[in-house]
């Protein structure tokens, strides 16, 4: 052990996966993937609007080039991720959605050239935290840890939230995922760097990173590259899923806690991952847009797993060929095994801005539930103080309205109840679906609201709309 | 795209993956758990004992089975462990000569009354051996009382251990003599009582085996007897008995361990949170000592836990987790 467990900074819940599958590809150094030859690139990779198509059929663009415009502030542009020739503007179901999404098709074409003005060397000591922002945002960057949420968004908190406090967070704490700990042993100081940036972009002193204490040679390589700066503080905190999570990672390193629907803000901090710093540092340093990352490529169901740097909008299938994909491979998972996606088709999925891994495992079964016997091990495990076995019960018999009484819509999916139910009970599965039901509820009633109201307005009119005919 | 060997793949919400408990893990561990003091008393009681606790287990095996494949027409899950568990408990708490069709008639009661007409394991609202017990003690008060002593008789299922004072009923039945048993005694369970709830070191054991296992919250049993301890030491007792405020007597003494360790404990019938489980570990303890203390019936465990299972929806209702970044800081 590095440190006495005491000094290991935690947070109550969350669970201890046996096996975490990071040995797999944990090796593994980052490597080039080949470019797609066609690259599909839908106009929704984040939380937020989707961006609106500035090309059409038949453009010739260039790397790095805009392609998608975000229409709002909570919104992120799209960049050609390769050289070549839009073919095709369509539509295609989302690998995390499901949702039918605009997709811009890109057939590689000639060099792989940058846009101009792009890929230059910038002089950050002179920049303005508005010059920063305006960069992330140019650069159509979000986070990376799967949840993609506009960056630019999280750096312009509101004027009356005060940010004593960013956070790098370098937990990692899914099983198997391994694309931050390669950043962090790989591009160390260009990820400090971009603490750096984004401390200077929000005018905050104090910084933190927070990295597992299964990763101590990540730890020792970033405690020697931040050096003695005396405004960066290095913590190990306890291999517990998911130390990773935002609340998770205020509570373990600040010690303040706010509500699971409530954003760190409420806390004064500001969380970024690794990914997502090595892409602001990207974007402000040498004004690269967010073409391409690193994703891990691992799980039992392919024989070689390794970290590739992928261009965004990459199909998945040469890569899972190319990592070997085993004949009994049954299952592909955009993520990690607690809050990843599954995916229908090998064929038809494409990587997105938030895909930090493809987990591919084999022999993958399902579940046979059982009644709930109340033994509480979903409510110990629960990070976020909530009642699964109850929800569940709730959510099953669907008495939604008494299941948001009970925090129903304060859940954030993170997996780990279902993960320890000795009923094997799928809570998430019946959480996600009462939510989705709600949804759909709220949109009908609204709906029907507005035709109500149509119709009203149209009422005294309607008498002498009717009479002509 | 399409390739003519496009690989099925598996698409289910997630996680993926899922801890290693799951409800035969418990159930057989529980079972292993409870063997130690089932050993001690088929070593004080004879085989006959050991008769006992295999037609309770039998009984619950098979009308589990029945009831889940003819009446409701559901996958039989007997092999899961729970209705061995209930087989087990009740005869554990049967007197070791009772006549062969009280743990047939308990095990049906429990298995198809207690537990399946309340919507089978996990919707029962009371502990199923319990309540068994419970409906015997009304059911059949004679054998369930008084023929304790059939086995000074000999024959097959003979007393292996010739102890003598194995002929009576449990330490705390003052009218059987009053005699008072000194601690190693009810500590090795060298006491008259029910087949499985005289060795407080057994189940002690096998109690702390599953709180490391986590498969119990140890603020249940702890609950449970700092609580006799305490008010046992300190209540005015009506029994005129030289153990009557004797608080290690009380603890050691009867079904207080093995209800506190795995009846209160019962998963189904307790409350969720750690809380709710502390707020019910005492309150068994409370009723347990008025019941010793102040009602007609020598033994309180086995009414204090039935109540608590009762009042366990209520404790549920106030001791709900608290929401992360709600109230306290
Ligand atoms: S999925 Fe929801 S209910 Fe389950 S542990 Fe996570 S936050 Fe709690
Ligand atoms: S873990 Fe599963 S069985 Fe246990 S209380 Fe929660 S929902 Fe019920």
């Amino acid at each position: 052990m590095l440190a006495g467990v005491k000094e290991l900074k935690s947070f109550n819940g969350g669970i201890h996966p046996p096996f975490d599958g990071k040995s797999l590809s944990k090796n593994k150094e980052i490597t080039q993937a080949p470019l797609p030859e066609v690259a599909y690139l839908y106009m929704s990779q984040h939380i937020g609007v989707p961006a609106k198509p500035v090309v059409a059929k038949g453009d010739v663009v260039k790397k790095g080039q805009k392609i998608g415009e975000a229409p709002a502030l909570v919104s992120a542009h799209i960049h050609a991720t390769v050289a070549g020739k839009v073919t095709d503007i369509t539509f295609k179901p989302h690998p995390v959605t499901g949702a039918r999404t605009q997709v811009v098709v890109i057939q590689r074409e000639g060099d792989d050239e940058w846009a101009p003005g792009l890929d230059e060397p910038q002089d950050v000591e002179a920049m303005s935290p508005d010059d920063i922002r305006n960069l992330i945002r140019e650069a159509g960057t979000v986070g990376l840890g799967g949840a993609a949420f506009p960056t630019h968004v999280k750096l312009s908190p509101p004027k009356d939230k005060k940010v004593d406090a960013v956070i790098l967070n370098g937990a990692e704490c899914e099983p198997y995922l391994t694309c931050d700990y390669r950043l962090l042993m790989e591009k160390t100081k260009e990820v400090i760097e971009g603490l750096k940036i984004i401390m200077k972009c929000l005018g905050c002193k104090n910084a933190y990173v927070g990295i597992e204490a299964n990763k101590p040679d990540a730890y020792d390589k970033v405690r020697s590259a931040v050096g003695e700066d005396p405004h960066i503080k290095v913590e190990l905190l306890e291999v517990k899923y998911p130390q990773g999570a935002e609340h998770q990672l205020i509570k373990a390193i600040l010690g303040r806690e706010f509500k699971p629907t409530q954003l760190p803000i409420e806390a004064g901090a500001v969380v970024h991952n690794v990914s997502t710093t090595y892409a602001i540092y990207e974007a402000v340093k040498y004004k690269r847009p967010l073409i391409q990352r690193v994703v891990s490529i691992t799980g039992d169901g392919v024989e070689n797993p390794n970290n590739l740097l992928v261009r965004i909008g990459t199909p998945i299938e040469p890569l899972l060929k190319a990592a070997r994909l085993k004949e009994d491979a049954n299952k592909v998972i955009y993520g990690g095994p607690l809050m990843g996606i599954a995916q229908p088709s090998i064929a038809d999925a494409v990587t997105v801005k938030g895909t930090g891994g493809l987990l591919v495992m084999r022999n993958a079964g399902e579940w046979q539930s059982r009644a709930c016997i109340r033994c509480g091990k979903c409510v110990d495990a629960c990070p976020y103080g909530l009642n699964p076995s109850l929800l569940s019960i709730l959510c099953e018999s669907e008495h939604f309205q008494q299941a948001m009484e009970f925090n129903l819509m304060e859940c954030k999916e993170c997996g780990c109840c279902t993960y320890v139910c000795t009923s094997r009970r799928p809570i998430v599965h019946l959480i996600k679906t009462a939510k989705y039901e709600l949804a759909r509820q709220k949109a009908r009633a609204q709906e029907a609201q507005k035709a109500k109201e149509a119709q009203k307005a149209q009422a005294a009119p309607a008498v002498t709309a009717t009479a002509p005919k | 795209m399409s390739n003519a060997q496009e690989k099925v793949l598996l698409v289910t919400t997630s996680p993926h993956i899922r801890g290693p408990e799951d409800i035969p893990r418990v159930m057989w561990t529980v079972v292993g758990a409870l063997a130690p003091a089932g050993l001690v008393g088929v070593y004080l009681f004879g085989y006959y004992a050991l008769f006992i606790v295999i037609l309770s287990v039998l009984a619950a095996v098979l009308t589990e089975a029945v009831i889940q494949k003819y009446l409701l027409g559901q996958p039989v899950s007997v092999k899961d462990g729970s209705a061995v568990i209930t087989g087990i408990l009740l005869a554990y708490i049967l007197p070791p000569g009772v006549p062969w069709y009280i743990p047939i008639v308990g095990a049906i009661f429990a298995i198809a009354i207690v537990k399946h007409a309340f919507g089978g394991l996990g919707n029962n609202i009371w502990n199923p051996a319990l309540a068994a017990r419970a409906f015997l003690q009304v059911a059949y008060p004679a054998p369930i009382n008084s023929d304790w002593r059939v086995l000074k008789q000999g024959g097959i299922f003979s007393n292996i251990t010739g102890v003598d004072s194995i002929t009576q009923a449990s330490p705390l039945f003052k009218e059987f003599g009053g005699k008072t048993y000194n601690y190693t005694d009810l500590l090795t369970g060298n006491v008259p009582g029910c087949i499985g709830e005289t060795s407080a070191i057994a189940l002690i054991l096998g109690g702390l085996y599953l709180i490391y296992r986590g498969y119990v919250d140890w603020r249940v049993p702890a609950g449970y007897i700092a609580t006799v301890f305490i008010l046992a030491k300190f209540l005015p007792a009506k029994i005129e008995a030289p153990w009557a405020n004797d608080p290690i007597y009380h603890v050691l003494a009867g079904g207080l361990m093995l209800g506190a360790f795995f009846m209160a404990t019962d998963m189904v019938t307790s409350p969720l949170t750690k809380k709710g489980l502390l707020v019910f570990g005492i309150g068994c303890g409370v009723l347990t000592t008025l019941i010793r203390f102040y009602a007609a019936y020598p033994e309180g465990v086995c009414y204090s836990i039935l109540l608590m299972n009762t009042a366990t929806p209520i404790i549920d209702r106030y001791t709900q987790p608290r929401l992360l970044g709600q109230g306290k800081k």
